[in-house]
């Protein structure tokens, strides 16, 4: 992976992947490391997006494969797949994505306001979108989409 | 450094402190009389003291002093330290310990109750010893004095200004404690005159001598070597510290012939804060014995020289004489000193060397070890799976390196492995203070207080202890007139017992009380819905009711238990640090509960499992046995519950995968393992499983630092292959199989 660090002086830089034919895209600030997939051991009685858990290095990361929590078709993990370690309030969780593309380095400015067709399950972690290149990048805040993850833990 | 750190240290050693002071003073109840037990107590009283009065804690010092004052009533054998004096002690050493706490966390302490043990401690110290009153004042500080009184008046709280000084009672003993007799301080440095006259330092030493006690230093710093010495030239000097009631003018009596060739200075040591530097001094004063005779005989043989270079050189000799002997006594003094603090080396070395570590670091170790644990196991595997004739050199290193691992893994485990002694001298104070309040009278034996366990079980161990000690005090032991009425003694017994057992730690709780009264827990059962009025229950089963939440027999509802909530706390505490409890009982001779904990919640002895695909590990605690169920031993019973025969029992079959929603179906129970389990309540359950892959030592890791608790799992581990494990929650999954699923409806829905 590249860890390219783009001197900034003001923007942000966000981290692009893909599931399916859709990029989105999250603050870098929140990713702690990306690795390749490894089958994760299945939880009971977990919701169907919790595929299960993986060690890392001592710490069990339960991962969530992200295309289903979005909404999107389950998908079938390949060794081609990535686990996007995040980190998620207090807690740190593994996204499973198809790949990840791109390191955006981005102004609030070019952040446009998601369109008012979305669903209320859409709007609920999409807070913008981004034109670049030609391609739309869905930013996604993970808080919203983990906040469970928080409010169980109490 | 800052001041706050500066105090926690305070604090932390106030703990050890007030420890040391109840272990000794238990001793000293006990009827041990060795003086250094009451020194120890004394000492740690005292250490309080010191460094509360260093941090300004007022109400602490006052405390602190009143109780010391007593304390060195007993140490000088003035008071003797019976039972009723003890308890004034021992509960004065609580309160101490809650003024510490106070002072720590801010809070309050129950005033009244100070002023009360206050006004008890000047009673023992004044009433009973009058004595004892004058040995503060044998010190020549008005400090002490000063500080009784207010503090008679108006305890912990002084608007007086008083303000503690810090000063030693170390050196009472040497004190005279009759009355204060001034001590003079000479130098005495004779100038070569004096010896040219005819007169000699011996003899006006020996005259020092006649006037009171003294102490003699002799400087010979500015001997030269032989070759370079001037015969004629006086190279001592000597200092001296007499103490006459003759007072400085008659010191200076013994050097007035002298005063012209001699530098003399004379000091009368007034303040006690002059003292204390003189003990400072790189050489300090000890007082020799002074062996006159031996002057006596030099001092003859200078006289009988009239020649004055003779003379210079007899005196000479005299004076080393003299220093010869004054060396060889302080020599003596030092010897006797290195001795008892060789003797205090050797005890310090008993207690062994300890230093402090900041908990999170040696977690951090713990963890780190615990992956290497891992790691290597991975390791292994990986050359296993990789060489097949198995006699590689690779294959020899890695066997050494497993065996360096669990080493290191244990080492570090007993890092965190304590002695169980301060819960249970925390349970002493419990007992006592419920026995004062019950009007009983009660005796805590405690044993094996040297047992060792992790940490985190000794923290969570206190409050179910403190309940349970309560309940045996306040419910198991009847009042005195009632036991003497039963042929017992007045006095009730409690019993502390910890023990190791096959890598367990078992704690025991024995009352010789009444035992528990089946008829009234029955019968209270009954009445709470908790069994059928017709129900047929062992003796056994009627006292494991207890620990049933909403029971208690109390007739009244006393302040310390009997508010339903205890015993159902304390097994549910006790189950949640992976032990069990169980209680036997015989009326009329008192109950005893035994608990069996693990020794670390670190590391798990289980069986490692493997249920629809998906590999778990049960706590090997919980497995009474493993059976291969036979076709003919399974039994329907209604839709869909199936009962196995086991020695002609019937004992429900748990589906583990089917509680775990990892499959849809029920298994066939041929085909698979059932695990016997023993669960809370004490229902056995037999568990199926589809194969038992091994039995192994797994590191503990938490599910819920990065995602939520899930019903039926304990926690997680990670197995030789680097993959996470689930620990089954055997308690959990025989509940879900009674019908009480509704935890995992809730939970589901939450994640969901």
């Amino acid at each position: 992976m590249t860890y390219a660090v783009k001197n900034l002086t003001h923007g942000r830089e966000l981290i692009a992947f893909r599931i399916g034919d859709q990029e989105f895209c999250v603050n870098i600030m929140s990713v702690r490391e990306i690795r390749g997939w490894t089958p994760a051991t299945a939880m009971p009685h977990a919701p169907p997006y919790v595929l299960g858990v993986i060690n890392l290095r001592g710490a069990v990361l339960p991962i969530v494969d992200l295309s289903l929590r979005l909404g999107m078709k389950p998908a079938e993990p390949t060794v081609r797949h990535v686990i996007i370690v995040a980190q998620v309030g207090a807690k740190v969780v593994g996204l499973l994505v198809d790949a990840v593309s791109d390191i955006l380095t981005v102004t609030d400015g070019n952040i446009q306001p998601t369109p008012d067709i979305a669903n209320e399950a859409e709007k609920a972690y999409a807070r913008g979108i981004l034109a670049i290149e030609g391609r739309m990048i869905c930013l996604i805040e993970l808080d919203a989409l983990f906040s469970h993850v928080e409010s169980e833990a109490a | 450094m800052d001041m706050n750190e500066i105090k926690e240290i305070f604090f932390q050693e106030c703990e050890e402190q007030l420890a040391e002071l109840e272990s000794g003073l238990l001793k000293l109840n006990d009827g041990d009389r060795d003086p250094e037990t009451v020194n120890a107590v004394f000492r740690a009283v005292h250490s309080i003291k010191g460094g509360a009065g260093a941090f300004g804690l007022d109400d602490l010092v006052s405390f602190a002093h009143v109780f010391e004052t007593t304390l060195d009533c007993v140490r000088s054998n003035k008071l003797e330290p019976t039972p009723d004096v003890l308890k004034v002690m021992l509960k004065s050493a609580d309160v101490l310990a809650d003024l510490t706490n106070a002072a720590r966390d801010g809070g309050s302490v129950d005033e009244a109750r100070s002023r009360t043990l206050i006004r008890e401690l000047e009673a023992l110290a004044h009433g009973e010893a009058p004595a004892a009153a004058e040995a503060p004042a044998a010190k020549p500080v008005a400090a002490p004095h000063k500080a009784a009184d207010p503090v008679m008046e108006k305890p912990p709280v002084n608007e007086e200004g008083f303000q503690p000084i810090p000063f030693s009672f170390g050196d009472f003993d040497e004190e005279p404690a009759a009355h204060y007799v001034p001590t003079c301080q000479v130098v005495f440095r004779p100038k070569k005159e004096l010896y040219a006259k005819g007169n000699e330092a011996v003899l006006l030493l020996r005259d020092v001598s006649r006037i009171g006690e003294m102490s003699v230093y002799c400087d010979m710093d500015s001997l030269p070597p032989l070759d370079k010495m001037n015969p004629e030239e006086a190279y001592f000097s000597w200092k001296i510290s007499v103490t006459t009631d003759k007072g400085e003018d008659g010191v200076r009596a013994v050097f007035e012939f002298a005063e012209w060739d001699c530098d003399l200075d004379i000091r009368t040591i007034e303040e006690d804060v002059a003292a204390d530097a003189a003990e400072d001094e790189e050489l300090p004063m000890q007082p020799v014995p002074f062996d006159l005779s031996m002057l006596d005989e030099a001092g003859p043989a200078a006289d009988e020289e009239p020649a004055v270079e003779s003379d210079a050189a007899a005196a000479v000799a005299a004076a080393e004489t003299a220093s010869k002997v004054a060396q060889a006594a302080s020599r003596a003094a030092e010897n006797a000193k290195a001795a008892a603090s060789a003797a205090g080396a050797v005890q310090a070395n008993q207690a062994g060397q300890t230093i402090r570590v900041d908990l999170d670091r040696v977690d951090r170790l713990i963890n780190l070890v615990g992956e290497l644990v891992i790691n290597q196991a991975m390791l292994s595997q990986s050359v296993v799976e990789n060489d097949n004739n198995g006699t590689s050199s690779i294959n020899m290193g890695l066997e050494e390196l497993q065996q360096l691992t669990r080493e290191i893994q244990d080492s570090v485990m007993a890092i965190r492995a304590q002695p169980v002694k301060p819960v249970f001298q925390r349970m002493a104070r419990t007992v006592r203070e419920i026995a004062d309040i019950t009007g009983k009278s009660v005796r805590l034996i405690t044993e094996g207080e040297n047992t060792e366990v992790d940490k985190t079980v000794i923290d969570k161990l206190a409050e179910p202890l403190t309940h349970m000690i309560r309940n045996a005090v306040d419910h198991g032991l009847e009042m005195p007139e009632k036991r003497e009425a039963a042929g017992k003694n007045p006095e009730g017994t409690v019993r502390l017992t910890a023990k190791h057992r096959s890598g367990r730690i078992v704690i025991e709780l024995a009352d010789d009380g009444a035992g528990i009264n089946r008829e009234k827990v029955r019968q209270k059962a009954i009445d709470n819905d908790l069994i059928a009025a017709d129900a047929n229950l062992s003796d056994e089963e009627i006292d494991n009711l207890i620990f049933h939440a909403g029971f208690s027999t109390a007739d009244k509802v006393s302040d310390l238990s009997g508010r339903g909530v205890g015993m159902d706390v304390v097994k549910r505490s006790i189950q949640a640090l992976g032990g069990r409890i169980s209680i036997s009982s015989k009326p009329g001779q008192g109950s005893v509960f035994t608990m069996s904990l693990p020794l670390t919640l670190a590391v798990l002895d289980g069986m490692v499992v493997t249920v629809a695909g998906q590999t778990l590990v049960v706590p090997l605690t919980a497995i009474v046995e493993t059976l291969q169920p036979e076709a003919s031993a399974i039994h329907s019973f209604g839709a869909s519950q199936r009962l196995i025969s086991i020695r002609n029992s019937f004992c429900p079959l748990v589906d583990v995968g089917r509680i775990l929603n990892f499959r849809a179906t029920q298994a066939n129970p041929v085909e698979g393992v059932a695990l016997l389990v023993e669960s809370e309540g004490g229902g056995q359950r037999a568990l199926m499983v589809d194969a038992i892959q091994g039995q192994r030592q797994v590191v503990i890791k938490s599910l819920e630092a990065n995602y939520t608790h899930v019903p039926g799992i304990a926690a997680a581990t990670i197995l030789g292959d680097g993959r996470v494990a689930l620990i089954l929650d055997v308690d959990a999954v025989v509940a879900a199989s009674r019908g009480q699923s509704l935890k995992q409806e809730t939970s589901l829905a939450a994640t969901g």
